[in-house]
């Protein structure tokens, strides 16, 4: 399929810029209309809880997926397959500092799943680069091939993984530190959800700094917007891209590291089940925007978590339930991406 | 007479209508050619998975559009006929009444998903279609009052397809002619029927505007065809098709689990299929299929001799073990995307032009 190039609207003078406050307010709602529902106080606390955590993760995941759709046109359906391999990284890497993981003291804890997850990000960056180069080049512009041929990927990475680390389920253990829960008031919550709902906002505003307030940033905004336009000032859109490809791999291995922690098991199809959410989070939100990605995914893991505890059986079946609400509101997500 | 049959669509190649036809002779007789048990749920498989894979052709290589959601109709059609039969009881009756109700609940949803997403691009259809299929997968093993949750149903299917029934006293050409021989005949007739239809419709002028959106949908549209009414009549026709596949699946394994019908493994296997097999032209189907389910079979031994044989070796024993033989196809499936989009079949008629 050869798509013609849009016709560029350029507006005479430079518009305001208009805040979209609306779908923010989505997730309060969300939770609101839940309490009645849930009736208990306390456990509305922890499922909120629970689904800012998950939300955080699945939020990690999805934004190098959305800009990566934004900036080059490719959705990858591979992506599940960084999420595996960084969880499996981690866990040989974890394996490896058993002694840190379970001696009782926070710095050692943090230390080792620092390690890890460094580990996990860097090896899934290059893995990414890798996939950019090897995979996904020779097919831009075509939706169907890059459709089946990541789809392709995936299924030789989680054959890889299959071969390099074994078909079984492992167990991954939660360092010792942070297991348990911490109690605020009548409130149990999770300490690792805590640590999750950090990373995923220090994620978040990381990635908002480097969107908004710098050169690079700069640039990967306006190449979303217009990428030939980036290309005729003498920008290399596709470095950039890459670069974009590798980032998004990485955070999909933090991603799988957390939700692997946070199942506390692994098999090599783990990238599908959160693959799913991931879809639904970046069509909700819009394809290509990073502020409706957070929001997304919010939204879908408060579905999720609240409708598991009162009518656990069609957990999914809500949220695509949430998603088809969502497209007849916004036909094209929460943050519509200008040329999209 | 076999112009009508074919409607017009030869295979057009030497190699290819050998091949065909082996396949065709080897499906007919295959109750006679293979004895045992093994080699016929083989062949049956192999029937199923044409029709499954020709209507999934339908979608991917005819009109361009990428679905994750066709197992799902097939577990419909799967479902509709064993939930029937495990609650009414083995009668012919409730088998016509089960697939009549799965094609109407199949079609009707292939029309919803399509309303609305079809009118935005491939890529958003293939990611809602993932979710609305995972979704449907959870809800079948949830409510396991009714579907059996993840163990699926066992039922019977009308005396005259069970093993103990007998055609004929008298053994033919060395084999009985029992209710299990009739029921692959059943199959393979479906599946004949139901192939040679698919043909009727992509050799149509229907057809012919479905490959038009294929290579430019606004072209198409320019052209006059509401493109997004070709694209939901597609998507309802292979639906259909599947639910059908789904029907003659489950009176065939006597079985409907989530494993069998609704697993995103199935859907893996006939994206490989259509791929490797050839896009865009239904005899691919048919050489994908056979050529996917006999490798399941035997690649397998294969690589465990290759496996034995470098035992010892760094890493070449894992790589090779039998149970990474979808590593190999994966493989071959990314080759053939970039080298062969038109896989085996379109190689092959290439060459003879």
């Amino acid at each position: 399929m050869t798509v013609a190039p849009a016709p560029a609207t350029t507006p005479d003078a430079l518009p305001a810029i208009k805040h979209d406050y609306l779908p923010i307010l989505l997730p309060v709602a969300l939770s609101a209309l839940a309490l009645p529902f849930v009736g208990n106080p306390t456990t509305w606390v922890t499922l909120t809880v629970a689904a800012l955590a998950m939300g955080m993760m699945i939020f990690v995941i999805a934004s190098g997926l959305t800009l990566v759709f934004g900036l080059m046109d490719v959705l990858n359906f591979g992506h599940g397959a960084f999420i595996a391999v960084g969880a499996y990284l981690a866990l040989s890497v974890l394996g490896l500092l058993s002694g840190w993981v379970q001696v009782d003291a926070l710095g050692w804890n943090l230390m080792a799943l620092g390690l890890a997850v460094s580990v996990a990000m860097i090896g899934t960056g290059l893995l990414g680069w890798a996939f950019e180069r090897v995979i996904v080049k020779p097919v831009y512009g075509q939706h169907l091939k890059q459709i089946l041929i990541t789809m392709g990927g995936l299924i030789v990475a989680e054959q890889l993984i299959h071969v390099i680390w074994g078909g079984d389920q492992k167990a991954m253990a939660l360092p010792t530190a942070l297991r348990g829960a911490v109690l605020i008031g009548d409130v149990a919550i999770e300490k690792f959800r805590i640590l999750a709902v950090a990373v995923g906002v220090v994620v978040f505003v990381a990635m908002l700094v480097v969107l908004n307030r710098t050169r690079i940033g700069l640039l990967i905004r306006a190449g979303v917007e217009n990428a030939e336009m980036v290309e005729a000032l003498g920008y290399r859109i596709r470095r950039l891209f890459v670069g974009v490809f590798a980032v998004g791999s990485a955070l999909a291995g933090l991603g799988g590291v957390m939700w692997a922690l946070y199942r506390e098991t692994l098999t090599a199809a783990i990238g599908g089940d959160v693959m799913v959410l991931v879809f639904i989070v970046i069509i909700i939100g819009g394809l290509g925007s990073v502020g409706g990605c957070f929001i997304g995914a919010i939204l879908v893991a408060m579905m999720a978590n609240y409708t598991a505890f009162l009518l656990p059986k069609v957990a999914l079946a809500s949220n695509i339930l949430l998603m088809v609400a969502i497209l007849m509101w916004r036909p094209q997500g929460l943050y519509p991406v200008a040329k999209r | 007479m076999l112009n009508t049959l074919l409607s017009g669509d030869y295979p057009r190649s030497r190699v290819l209508t050998g091949i065909l036809l082996a396949i065709l002779v080897g499906l007919a007789f295959a109750p006679f050619l293979f004895p045992g048990a093994a080699a016929i749920n083989t062949a049956a498989k192999v029937c199923i998975f044409i029709v499954l894979v020709a209507s999934y052709d339908l979608l991917l290589g005819y009109t361009g559009i990428v679905s994750f959601a066709h197992t799902m109709f097939f577990g419909i059609g799967g479902y509709g006929v064993g939930l029937g039969l495990y609650a009414f009881g083995a009668s012919w009756g409730v088998i016509a009444l089960g697939i009549l109700l799965a094609l109407l609940v199949g079609v009707v949803l292939a029309f919803l998903i399509g309303l609305l997403s079809l009118r935005v691009r491939a890529i958003f259809y293939a990611m809602i279609t993932l979710a609305v299929a995972s979704a449907f997968l959870i809800l079948a093993t949830q409510f396991s009052e009714y579907t059996g949750g993840e163990d699926g149903r066992s039922f019977s299917v009308p005396p005259a397809l069970r093993p103990g029934f007998r055609l004929f006293e008298a053994p033919v050409f060395g084999t009985v002619i029992n209710g299990r021989i009739l029921a692959y005949y059943l199959v393979f007739a479906a599946a004949v029927t139901l192939f040679l239809l698919a043909l009727r419709v992509v050799n149509s002028p229907f057809g012919r505007v479905l490959q038009a959106i294929r290579e430019n949908d606004m072209r198409a549209e320019a052209l006059g065809y509401r493109v997004v009414y070709y694209r939901t009549v597609a998507n309802c026709l292979a639906a259909g098709m599947a639910v059908l596949a789904g029907a003659m699946s489950a009176i065939w394994l006597r079985y409907t689990g989530p494993d069998t019908t609704l697993s995103f493994a199935i859907m893996l296997d006939i994206l490989l299929m259509v791929v490797i097999g050839g896009m865009g032209t239904l005899y691919g189907a048919v050489v994908g299929a056979t050529l996917f389910i006999v490798a399941q079979n035997y690649l397998q031994k294969l690589m465990g001799t290759a496996a034995a044989a470098t035992e010892g070796l760094p890493l070449l024993p894992k790589l090779l073990h039998p149970d990474r033989w979808l590593l190999v196809l994966g493989i071959l499936f990314v080759l053939s995307v970039y080298f062969f989009p038109t896989g085996i079949v379109g190689r092959l008629r290439g060459k003879s032009r």
